[in-house]
């Protein structure tokens, strides 16, 4: 894949009309237009080889999941394979697809067909919708608690911060995965305990992310001007310094969606998270893994879907980062 | 020195108390009967009754948290309730697996991450680099668990009767076994805690069998553990890749290196004396956090590979509901990782002698 020239990438990026407007104006001018923060924003971001990619498999996984309906060929949770007839021992629970030399005669499975007789592909198509809902749930949670905590600890200073701080250093010292069992074999097994205990074990990464971001912003010149220019303090909170902490939260989060799937995904796959029959990823490789010998398309499939997926975020994580920290300014 | 290290020491103490009451909160706090949940949920009120009274539940909170560390203290992790044995001997049969397992992971990581991430920052934009990063985003990003199977599908079932074939469970091979230090030695009647810690040693089948000189039991240990190994190794590889290089790069660029070159200083001596010895510092720091990614990852890794370790231990338990277990072993990683990131930071202080003046 070669590289776009930055240019061509932004004018990707701009509606029909305005590619009219801007194609006689020269590159340096364009580049050196005040007041177009978002834009620039998403100019720099799409100029990341790696947010392209990542970009391109959020939108695959996105689009799975809205038209999950549409795109599957079966019902996820009804088992089929008795109703037509296939044969477990003569292998008729392997992939078939027509197109690639499969009987016309056999029913079209794309990833075959899992134990208990279920079409795996529409499984993994409704999958997605598990894995979206829960990573973006997730980490969407663990940002709000995470942030307030980190937010008071940076203005409170002192005491409040210490007391505050060292109960996070507490949490980040356990395993996160060992942790989150600990806490889920309590609450009881079950897809919202399991997000639950992955929530709260990110919880302090979160809180000192945002803790040091405040801090650092809280000593920037335009928060002083704010000030003298007699702004309330809530207003500085609210108008000045959390839009500008939110920077390094939203890279935070991006990583950590792509490690709640996979941490949520584990929990399932030890039987702690999503339960019977619901068409989620880990458990559904957890239900066949003894199959991986003779059947491995029935890891495979969920496998990869679970592989592109965290990688579409922790990539798009990436350039999110490269194009939004200040210090890598090129 | 010596004050660095105490006051390291020192500022742990409070971290250790608030993870020991962590994993005593977990069990007392949370919703969830503890009698209902070490006991299934058909016990009888009577049974629940004894379970409360034997483990000093109905106790107040802060009592029960003095009970809580006055066992710790003693060595007392309790009871498991599956196996009805105490969970300090399980840990001495167990732990040595996940510690040869870790190590082995932790060492391919550094060795190989280090190296693929000096070949790329020295090489930036070039195949190595563009190949190694690719590699290192999917090593972030495929689960541990599908890792490991497809790992085992491919050296067990694919490369079946070729050379490469690898063990996908276990071990060791059937009709092998590790004679314990203690036999081999001759001292089979030693007592105390010497022989809990040959016992312990004896439970490491690569080092007791290499250093009792069983050669064969040798090489099986090693060869079944590769595989999880090489799962487990994965993400700390990646993340180590990543690190030295993105490190290295920062370094490279900066004035000394460009007068060292200017000097005439070969390439190689400029990258790995000049550039890695001023790079290696945060690399050494992710080395320490990605410990707790491989506690994490040795649960999931020790399922797969069906090996009796800490992980596996925590994993059967979740099914028995042997809830004291899961509990004592939440607190017993917590405590390793917090022992290895204490040398990560002293050992900062001998490559970094600016942290010790700090």
């Amino acid at each position: 894949m070669t590289t776009p020239e930055p240019v061509q990438v932004g004018l990707e990026g701009l509606g029909e009309q305005q590619v009219a407007s801007v194609a006689v104006a020269d590159p340096v001018s364009l580049a050196s237009r005040p007041g177009n923060l978002w834009r620039d924003t998403a100019k720099s971001i799409l100029r990341q080889r790696s947010a392209q990619v990542g970009l391109v498999l959020l939108s695959v996984l996105i689009l799975t999941a809205i038209f999950a309906p549409v795109i599957a060929t079966h019902d996820p949770l009804e088992p089929v394979a008795f109703d037509e007839g296939l044969d477990a021992s003569a292998g008729e629970y392997g992939p078939c697809i027509h197109l690639f030399g499969c009987p016309e005669d056999r029913p079209e499975h794309f990833f075959g067909v899992d134990r208990n007789g279920r079409d795996v592909f529409s499984r993994v198509v409704y999958g997605s919708r598990v894995s979206l809902y829960v990573g973006v749930l997730t980490v969407g949670g663990a940002i709000v608690i995470g942030s307030i905590i980190g937010a008071l600890a940076a203005f409170l200073g002192g005491g409040v911060d210490n007391v505050l701080m060292r109960i996070m250093d507490v949490f980040l010292v356990f395993p996160a995965l060992v942790l989150a069992i600990a806490l889920v074999t309590m609450l009881g097994p079950g897809l919202l305990n399991a997000q639950l205990a992955i929530g709260i074990v990110a919880i302090p990464v979160y809180s000192r992310v945002m803790r040091a971001s405040v801090l650092s912003v809280r000593e920037r010149d335009y928060i002083t001007a704010s000030r003298a220019l007699g702004e309330s303090r809530r207003g500085i909170l609210f108008r000045r310094i959390f839009p500008n902490a939110l920077t390094p939260l939203i890279v935070a989060g991006t990583l950590g969606i792509a490690g709640a799937i996979l941490d949520v995904a584990a929990l399932s796959f030890l039987g702690l998270g999503a339960q019977p029959p619901l068409a989620e990823w880990g458990s559904m490789i957890a239900l066949d893994r003894n199959q991986i010998f003779n059947a491995p398309w029935l890891i495979l499939a969920p496998g990869i879907a679970l592989t592109i997926s965290v990688l579409g975020f922790n990539l798009f994580g990436d350039g999110l980062r490269d194009a939004l920290d200040p210090r890598l300014n090129r | 020195m010596l004050q660095f290290v105490l006051r390291r020491l020192l500022l742990t103490i409070p971290v250790l108390i608030g993870v020991i009451f962590v994993v005593f909160s977990i069990s007392r706090l949370l919703p969830g009967d503890p009698c209902k949940v070490a006991l299934g949920e058909r016990a009888t009120e009577e049974m629940c009754a004894d379970f409360r009274t034997r483990y000093g539940l109905d106790e107040s909170i802060v009592t029960q948290f003095g009970i809580f560390v006055g066992d710790l203290l003693h060595g007392d992790l309790g009871t498991s309730i599956t196996y009805g044995r105490p969970i300090s001997d399980m840990l001495i049969e167990r732990m040595p697996v996940t510690i040869e397992l870790t190590m082995l992971s932790l060492t391919i990581a550094t060795v190989l991450g280090i190296t693929l991430g000096v070949a790329s920052a020295s090489r930036r934009n070039s195949g190595v680099d563009v190949g190694t990063m690719m590699f290192a985003n999917f090593g972030v990003s495929i689960p541990v668990f599908v890792l490991g199977l497809i790992l085992s599908f491919i050296f067990a079932v694919v490369l079946k009767g070729t050379p490469l074939a690898l063990p996908p469970s276990g071990r060791l091979s059937a009709g092998l076994i590790v004679i314990p230090l203690a036999e081999a030695w001759g001292v089979p009647d030693l007592e105390g805690p010497l022989r809990v810690v040959l016992d312990f040693v004896s439970n490491m089948y690569v080092v007791s069998s290499l250093i009792s000189g069983q050669w064969v039991v040798f090489g099986d240990a090693v060869v079944h553990l590769i595989l999880p190994a090489i799962a487990l190794a994965t993400i700390p590889l990646a993340l180590i890749a990543r690190m030295t290089r993105s490190s290295l790069l920062e370094v490279l660029g900066q004035d000394y290196i460009r007068t060292a070159r200017a000097k005439g200083v070969l390439e190689r001596r400029v990258v790995l004396s000049h550039g890695l010895r001023n790079a290696i510092l945060p690399v050494v720091t992710v080395i320490g956090l990605t410990l707790g990614a491989l506690l994490s990852g040795a649960v999931l890794t020790e399922t797969i590979f069906g090996l009796a370790g800490i992980g596996k231990t925590i994993t059967d338990s979740i099914l028995g509901r042997d809830y004291p277990v899961i509990q004592a072993l939440t607190l017993v990683t917590a405590i390793l990782y917090l022992v290895v990131n204490l040398i990560v930071d002293v050992s900062y202080a001998f490559l970094d002698p600016r942290i010790r003046l700090e």
